[in-house]
């Protein structure tokens, strides 16, 4: 199989990952629901404390609203609190199943990387733009302005959701030595939605936990694609803000290929 | 029909005996689910102290929060873990006894419902045990940390009506909570796809009254005080015993309606929970 043929398989992959997620129409418009609830909830919080702290963490007030919103918005597409398929692969991985998965014609973390790229594009357009629709109607957010920097923040999201995965997938295969991997899932959830700015900007964080959160991968997971978004860098900041996404991606998937390979030499000793 | 019901065990009881059997039921299957969780006990450990980890960075970013301001809505850090721990503590709660309700959607889609209907135990306690979670103790505590730390350092003049008002806020907190998880239950008898919404009310309602409501504006809280009627979970009893006033300028006697909110709401919920189940048709595959 060319690299082309390759490209082929994994974007048809991914397209059925899309159209999974898309079928569920009705668990759509409910967590819908229940984001725009909870972008209310913390964007009246954000906006007490900005009353009386204004420019807190480099954000003015519709800024700092705005962020809340790319949270909601961003949350299912990152996987922030977990939901994409880490879960399944666990499963899959206690089960046995995951041998099946061993012996289709691609690599296993390529074609688990594909049908989360194609959860997340259905998690950006179903759960992402409605909430920050009804949120512009309510609160006065701050857009990018032009093409180039829907763009750039187009770029720094798809970053964003490859670091997800790729985070995701090394906790995942803990799984051939633990089995249950209900534990460590929790606990990559905990982290990811700390350090990625979900529940405060990074950039609010005291001191060296700010230094240290803003440098750690989970970062490129929404404070990154929120900055690009808000216009936060300037020139080729930008640039260097999406390679910092990429250097962690690259250093990610690369781990995962290396206790991949531990793992299934693991599952061949067992006998599969 | 009525020797013949006796005979294979089905007589008409008292609600009381059924209520008794219930509980009983209840616990017996919570006890298999901690017996089973037990077998993977590296990951009933991770998961618990993940449940605690998990509420203990929530409150890291309030205390983040008042890093930056001394108070926020008017309100100090204390007061703040006042309202964070009760309403924490009810959630958890709520949360520990009947939060495996979340999972009854999938029940209804997959079928497995029928399962349960077919058992000579009440369903409602069925549901409620169903895969019984022993690590949400992990949020509980962590609540009820925070909570008993605010206790000792708000500054309040505690009198007698104080003190008895706080164990009342918290089961009334608890069972408004719970009769929330009840009646999103009973709307996946029609919606099984929909279980989400429910968190909106449940963990959204927490997010909402761990902060004080002078944050929130005017028509939310009206909204969480008559319509969804979160503002009695914590709000208005606590807001007393820190002397604060009622958010909404409601009467005085409103602060101590709790109690009686949380039984209508748990009616509410019985109602809604027995429309649900009987209307609820198999999947017929």
């Amino acid at each position: 199989m060319g690299v082309r043929g390759g490209a082929r398989l994994y974007a048809a992959v991914a397209v059925r990952g899309f159209r999974r997620y898309a079928t569920y129409r009705v668990a759509t418009l409910a967590g819908v629901f229940t984001n725009t609830v909870f972008g209310f909830v913390v964007a009246y919080t954000y906006t007490a404390l900005w009353s009386v702290r204004p420019r807190l963490g480099g954000y003015d007030l519709p800024q700092a609203v705005t962020f809340v919103w790319l949270g909601q918005g961003l949350l299912m597409a990152t996987a922030l609190l977990g939901g994409g398929n880490e879960s399944e692969l666990v499963e899959r991985i206690r089960s046995g199943d995951v041998a099946i998965d061993l012996c289709r014609p691609a690599n296993l973390q390529l074609w688990w990387l594909a049908t989360d790229l194609g959860r997340a594009a259905f998690h950006l357009v179903g759960r992402g733009v409605l909430p920050m629709a009804a949120a512009s109607l309510v609160f006065r957010l701050a857009w990018p302005s032009g093409v180039a920097a829907w763009g750039c923040f187009l770029v720094s999201v798809a970053l964003g959701v490859v670091v997800s995965f790729a985070i995701r997938y090394l906790v995942a295969l803990t799984s051939f030595w633990l089995l249950d991997g209900a534990g460590v899932l929790l606990m990559a959830a905990l982290l990811a939605t700390f350090f990625s700015g979900m529940v405060l900007p990074l950039t609010v964080f005291p001191g060296w936990l700010g230094t240290l959160a803003r440098a750690l991968p989970w970062s490129a997971q929404l404070q990154v694609p929120a900055d690009v978004f808000l216009g936060r860098h300037r020139g080729t900041g930008v640039l260097w803000a999406l390679a910092f996404q990429a250097g962690w991606a690259v250093v990610l998937l690369g781990a995962g290929q290396l206790v991949q390979s531990v793992a299934t030499r693991k599952v061949v000793v067992q006998g599969g | 029909m009525a020797d013949a019901g006796r005979l294979a065990g089905f007589e008409r009881r008292g609600r009381t005996a059924v209520a008794i059997d219930g509980l009983r039921a209840y616990l017996l299957i919570a006890g298999m689910w901690i017996r089973s969780t037990m077998v993977y006990r590296t990951s009933f450990v991770l998961m618990a102290v993940g449940n605690f980890a998990m509420t203990a960075l929530d409150f890291a970013a309030v205390a983040i929060i008042f890093g930056h301001t001394r108070v926020l809505g008017g309100f100090t850090l204390t007061e703040t873990a006042f309202l964070y721990g009760s309403s924490g503590v009810a959630l958890g709660l709520a949360d520990l006894v009947v939060g495996n309700l979340d999972q009854l959607g999938r029940r209804v889609r997959d079928g497995t419902m029928d399962t349960l209907l077919v058992r000579p135990v009440p369903v409602y306690a069925q549901a409620t045990a169903d895969r019984f979670a022993l690590r949400r103790l992990g949020r509980l505590t962590q609540a009820a940390v925070v909570l008993g730390w605010s206790m000792t350092r708000i500054d309040v003049a505690w009198t007698a009506v104080d003190v008895l008002l706080v164990p009342v806020m918290l089961v009334s907190g608890a069972a408004i909570f719970a009769a929330v998880y009840t009646i999103g239950a009973a709307f996946q008898f029609w919606a099984n796809d929909a279980a989400e919404v429910q968190n909106s009310f449940t963990y959204g309602g927490n997010a909402l009254t761990q902060y004080p409501p002078t944050v929130f504006a005017k028509d939310l809280v009206r909204g969480a005080t008559f319509v969804v009627p979160l503002a009695f979970v914590n709000w208005m009893p606590a807001l007393h015993i820190l002397g604060r006033g009622n958010p909404l300028r409601l009467p005085g006697w409103v602060d101590f309606c709790s109690p009686l909110v949380a039984l209508a709401t748990c009616a509410l919920a019985g109602f809604a929970w027995r429309t649900g189940l009987r209307s609820y048709r198999s999947t017929g595959s």
